[in-house]
């Protein structure tokens, strides 16, 4: 079964061609992305925010799914490498006039794309788009069902190695719907990859995929246990219609067990980092005071992502 | 091949920069060697003027070709570059298409009054209508011949001369 050991990402040179999950990524490739992206946060900080990279480059923004904020910030990363970013809202226009999703992506391959941003609320879009394409077109899953949203993992863990500066010696808790989380799967695969020795997830049993454990994860049913002595806490967003879905009584209940107030998050270590990645339930998962407390790097989160995503566009791009 | 001593080379091009340098002035280093070398003549032309580094790598015109460069270096400009004097400082001049890159990056940050190019080997081979006002020395090399800068543990630094590899 040689066909299944190939990772769909790598050419066979083993160079990134497509970034569609993490998990099968070597330490090498990471540690790659994340020094790249390292270089281009100065740019974002010129006067000038613009580097010309992938001058005469297009790149469609795919969206099956809506997303303001995910699709702003690869228009954003496009934008400062040069490209020609074409935002396309499929779930309005011709999916729903009954266009197969290779036909639509056929069309824009014959109007010249060099690069697909797509996010899709079924699992394995992206891959089936990736086989789908020319070779000399590249494929980023920006979120794919619960699957993986690699680029959300990689971002994260840039912000961690930036106020931490290494992996090898952290405790990080993720914290909340792992269940439906393609951010979390990237975030567990991210982080065992890189080396952390502890990755915890805390959740009630009804959050949590079977056999959790087996992505190398420690499983916390309690805040006060789990959280106790982390350097890391990353909150998951508690999307709304898991309440009407029965995995949950209420919100206010929820809040009381799984939310991040600074009670809680002072049985973590004292220098402990606050993640989430967007957008936020006030009053649900996390407590205002800590969202805007001083532990909170939400906003550089948000930050850091741009450059990771320059980063994965020039890397794929440059193959 | 009789290489000249990298350390001596720069002595003298400091010396032939110094008319140059005014109150506006800022030295900015080409990663790697023009970085090393810009740090040098930092410390021998002293001491006021500012110092940046650049990494031309998102500038270069054989990125189609080439892919990115795998090891980059943040660039980094920490002074206003509006209305300077930039003494930009690579270790080899060849084509010159870094320091095209290099001018061009530069010129994201703002508009400097005027850009003096230094380099420690000058080795012919132009492909851009670009010169250098100061050159340690000027060799005539063969295109497949690389010539390298080098710095050991005690941060001296040392030029060398190889031949290309088939392949580049």
């Amino acid at each position: 079964m040689a066909f299944l050991s190939k990772n769909p990402q790598l050419s066979q040179n083993g160079e990134l061609q497509h970034l569609l999950t993490i998990e099968g990524l070597s330490v090498g490739m990471l540690r790659h992305i994340l020094d790249t992206a390292e270089s281009f946060v100065g740019v974002s900080e010129r006067d000038v925010k613009k580097v010309p990279l992938l001058r005469g480059k297009a790149i469609f923004n795919l969206f099956f799914e809506p997303s303001t904020r995910t699709r702003t910030t690869f228009e954003i990363a496009a934008k400062r490498l040069s490209a020609d970013v074409f935002n396309l809202n499929i779930g309005a226009s011709s999916q729903s006039k009954g266009e197969t999703v290779l036909d639509t992506v056929d069309n824009l391959a014959a109007m010249q794309a060099d690069m697909f941003i797509v996010r899709h609320a079924q699992s394995g879009a992206a891959h089936f788009i990736a086989r789908h394409v020319a070779p000399h077109i590249h494929v980023i899953n920006a979120g794919d069902g619960r699957h993986a949203h690699p680029t959300q993992g990689l971002l994260d863990m840039y912000t961690i190695r930036h106020y931490k500066k290494e992996f090898h010696n952290l405790r990080v808790a993720i914290v909340g719907d792992v269940l439906h989380s393609r951010v979390a799967r990237s975030q567990i695969h991210a982080l065992t990859t890189l080396g952390v020795p502890e990755v915890r997830v805390i959740a009630p049993k009804t959050l949590l995929p079977a056999q959790v454990e087996r992505m190398g994860v420690q499983v916390y049913h309690d805040m006060a246990t789990g959280l106790k002595d982390v350097d890391v806490v990353i909150m998951l967003r508690l999307q709304n219609e898991r309440m009407r879905g029965a995995l949950l009584p209420s919100a206010q209940e929820y809040f009381k067990s799984y939310g991040l107030t600074q009670e809680k998050l002072a049985l973590a270590r004292p220098d402990a980092i606050v993640m989430h990645p967007g957008p936020m339930n006030r009053g649900v998962e996390i407590d205002s005071n800590v969202a805007d407390g001083k532990q909170s790097v939400i906003l550089p989160q948000v930050t850091f992502g741009i450059a990771v995503r320059m980063a994965v566009m020039s890397i794929l791009a440059g193959h | 091949m009789q290489l000249p001593d990298a350390e001596v080379l720069v002595r003298e091009m400091a010396q032939k920069l110094k008319p140059f340098i005014t109150e506006r002035s800022a030295l900015v280093g080409i990663h790697t060697g023009g970085v090393w070398l810009a740090e040098k003549l930092h410390s021998l032309l002293g001491q006021g003027m500012p110092m940046g580094t650049l990494d031309v790598s998102f500038y270069r015109d054989d990125f189609g070709q080439a892919g990115l460069h795998p090891n980059i270096e943040p660039s980094s400009i920490p002074f206003d570059v509006e209305g300077r004097t930039i003494i930009l400082v690579d270790d080899v001049l060849y084509t010159g298409r870094s320091v095209r890159a290099a001018m061009n990056e530069l010129f994201d940050y703002g508009r400097p009054a005027s850009i003096i190019l230094a380099v420690l080997v000058d080795r012919g081979g132009r492909e851009l209508p670009i010169a250098a006002q100061v050159a340690g020395v000027r060799l005539d090399l063969k295109a497949q011949q690389n010539i390298q800068l080098n710095r050991d543990q005690q941060g001296v630094l040392s030029l060398s001369l190889h031949e290309k590899n088939q392949k580049n």
